[in-house]
């Protein structure tokens, strides 16, 4: 990356989320949002505020709370050639619109021989870390990602939640954008000019040689943190943020695994059935002659997110169980 | 029956008589096909609602657009999809509508704006609303109609694509086929109220009753609807009451029905009320009627061997419009 002579704004992720919206709705009229509590109050995360007063109502949708309604309206509104982008205000909610997302939105293009391709953008907010029980704090990309059709994408830091969205918002393809509500207010270097940042490619946020530590959203901090404090025992990982669920970049997850031979993948949702899980199961069947130790998961547990602070804090994953984890594949104890 | 308050020219109903013939007719065929092993998978057929279709989608442009359901065929060929292409999608074809990989529950054209026969019950009702946010939000004078059948009312999709529509003031006409049977099941067991229209007032919009055997009426009521629509006046729930002559799909022979019921309903056929008006009032003589007929055979026999004579879609086709 050419960030040496590229001119810099400091932003946090929700900024950032704003900005590629406004830029893309400023670039083309077809371009509009819709979603629950989006215009006048700006979103229950603020993700939209502004945007009202700049686009006006008929570009900035309040709707009623009716999921199934929102994504049916976008992929009706999509067939027409506009680009709609619907606002989910917690993932959880998208089990309300669930046959909307998988059975239509995810199947149109199929289904009709290719006669469309539905450029609908679904923003859903997901991940836990703030008590906000089982209801409003699941990470249940994996559920998209099993359905063939939808492009998953899960920003970890304010450039890329931009660039990512800017991609999503151009490609004229379903896309599920999970936003990370406990990384709205982190604040990153974003670039000034418009960068479009691909679908479809993670990126090596640190390098290494002893393991490769995969994360994803939130999970690319803990990653990073845990790989800070191996580094001071010597142990050098490799952190690779996906970017992109789905597709999924084998080619870079996999070239890591065959030069470090060892694998964690960290995950903030269940773990059984988890993206995690095919990640391990790519590794198995591709590089298994490269691997020197079992794959490793740190994912959550086989229960709903609980609500206490004390039970979440123990479900989440965490720099700490990751650093144990890479401990004990390095260096067997 | 009757012509009040419907002006259409003598060769407009003649027209609206022949697609209904069509419907028919390929419905028969499909029905004959299909018995005979020759279609895969499964169907559901429409005879004894040609007049709701026809009757509707006589009231629209090319520009307007469809949202239909798994008993779709007869929509799909009212709003102007090949048979051929129909019929080829029905047998899995290459040289379907949908390449032979949506089927008979599937068929989508959106060159006419046939935006798809919607498999799950009541699904294509907010996709209908959101074309009609589209016509909206482009300043445009178009219609959108979702069709749907009397069980459809029951589902979640229902309550929230009629209620945004009626939020937004979206040009979108709802048209009920009721059809007095959800699947197996009869309408007064399943359904809270005699009438699906009486649901209109609960999402501030008028709700209308119609003979959807009588396709004038239908054409007449559905006109109105529409009309608003496009005046910006929102939307419209009309429930065309009708009946799904044959069961409800495949080899389903429909013993659930009162024999009495289904003679009743036999007797209003939507064709036979149609073709006596236009005799009796002299719009149409055997003759024409004749050739009419055979016109539409024909077109059905050369559907049914385009479908025979297509190649199935090749392997290529297995993993492509995913998202490449």
């Amino acid at each position: 990356m050419s960030s040496k002579v590229m001119s810099t704004i400091n932003i946090n992720y929700r900024s950032a989320i704003r900005f590629a919206l406004r830029e893309e709705m400023k670039r083309d009229d077809r371009v509009f949002l819709l979603g629950e509590d989006i215009a006048d109050a700006g979103g229950v995360f603020k993700v939209t505020e502004g945007l009202l007063s700049e686009f006006g109502p008929s570009r900035v949708i309040d709707t009623p709370i009716s999921e199934t309604a929102i994504v049916g309206a976008a992929l009706g509104s999509a067939l027409m050639g506009l680009t709609p982008i619907a606002e989910i205000m917690f993932s959880d909610f998208t089990a309300v619109a669930m046959d909307q997302i998988a059975n239509q939105v995810a199947k149109y293009s199929y289904m009709s021989g290719g006669q469309a391709h539905v450029g609908v953008v679904i923003r859903a907010v997901s991940g836990g870390g703030i008590s906000f029980s089982a209801q409003h704090s699941q990470s249940l990309e994996a559920w998209f990602a099993h359905t063939p059709g939808l492009i998953s994408i899960m920003p970890s830091n304010p450039r890329d939640a931009k660039g990512l969205l800017k991609s999503a918002i151009r490609c004229g393809r379903p896309v599920m954008f999970f936003e990370h509500k406990a990384l709205y207010p982190m604040e990153g270097l974003v670039p000034e000019s418009e960068e479009l940042i691909p679908i479809g490619k993670s990126e090596i946020r640190k390098e290494g040689e002893d393991l490769t530590l995969v994360g994803a959203s939130s999970t690319v901090a803990t990653c990073l943190e845990a790989a800070s404090r191996l580094e001071s025992n010597g142990i050098h990982s490799e952190v690779i943020d996906l970017r992109t669920l789905s597709p999924l970049d084998s080619k870079t997850i996999l070239g890591s695994v065959e030069k470090t031979g060892r694998l964690i993948v960290v995950e903030e949702d269940v773990g059984f059935c988890g993206w995690g899980a095919e990640i391990a199961a790519q590794a198995a069947d591709k590089s298994l002659y490269y691997l020197k130790s079992p794959v490793k998961r740190v994912s959550a547990p086989y229960a709903p997110i609980p609500f206490s602070p004390a039970l979440e804090k123990m479900y989440m994953p965490s720099a700490e169980k990751v650093y144990a984890a890479a401990k004990l594949l390095v260096q067997g104890s | 029956m009757k012509q009040q308050g419907v002006s259409l020219s003598n060769k407009e109903l003649l027209s609206m008589f022949e697609k209904m013939l069509l419907i028919r007719i390929f419905e028969d065929k499909i029905h004959a096909l299909f018995a005979q092993k020759l279609i895969p998978g499964t169907t559901h057929v429409c005879q004894g609602q040609e007049a709701v279709s026809v009757g509707v989608i006589s009231n629209l442009s090319k520009e307007d657009v469809i949202t239909c359901t798994y008993r779709g065929h007869g929509h799909s060929l009212a709003k102007g999809i090949e048979p051929k292409k129909v019929m080829a999608e029905i047998f899995g074809k290459s040289t379907g509508c949908c390449k032979g990989k949506g089927g008979s529950m599937h068929i989508t054209d959106l060159s006419v704006g046939a935006l798809g026969s919607f498999a799950i019950v009541g699904a294509g009702i907010p996709v209908a609303a959101g074309a009609g946010l589209s016509f909206k939000y482009r300043h445009l004078n178009h219609a959108a109609v979702a069709f749907f059948g009397d069980g459809a009312s029951n589902i979640g999709a229902f309550h929230e694509g009629v209620n945004f529509a009626s939020v937004l003031k979206l040009p979108v006409v709802f048209v009920c086929e009721n059809n007095l049977y959800g699947e197996y099941s009869p309408l007064m067991k399943t359904t809270s109220v005699p009438n699906i229209a009486d649901r209109a007032s609960a999402y501030g919009i008028n709700g209308i009753v119609v003979d959807g055997n009588d396709v004038l009426e239908v054409y007449r009521v559905s006109k109105g609807a529409i009309d608003d629509a496009r005046a910006g006046k929102g939307p419209t729930l009309i429930e065309c009451k009708t009946y799904r002559q044959k069961g409800h799909s495949r080899t389903d022979p429909g013993k659930y029905r009162p024999d009495s019921e289904v003679r009743e309903w036999m007797e209003r056929d939507p064709i036979r009320l149609f073709g006596d008006y236009l005799r009796s009032n002299g719009i149409m003589d055997r003759s024409s009627e004749e050739a009419m007929s055979s016109r539409v055979n024909q077109v059905v026999e050369e559907a049914y061997q385009f479908a025979l004579d297509s190649p199935y879609p090749s392997e290529n086709e297995l993993e492509s419009n995913v998202y490449n």
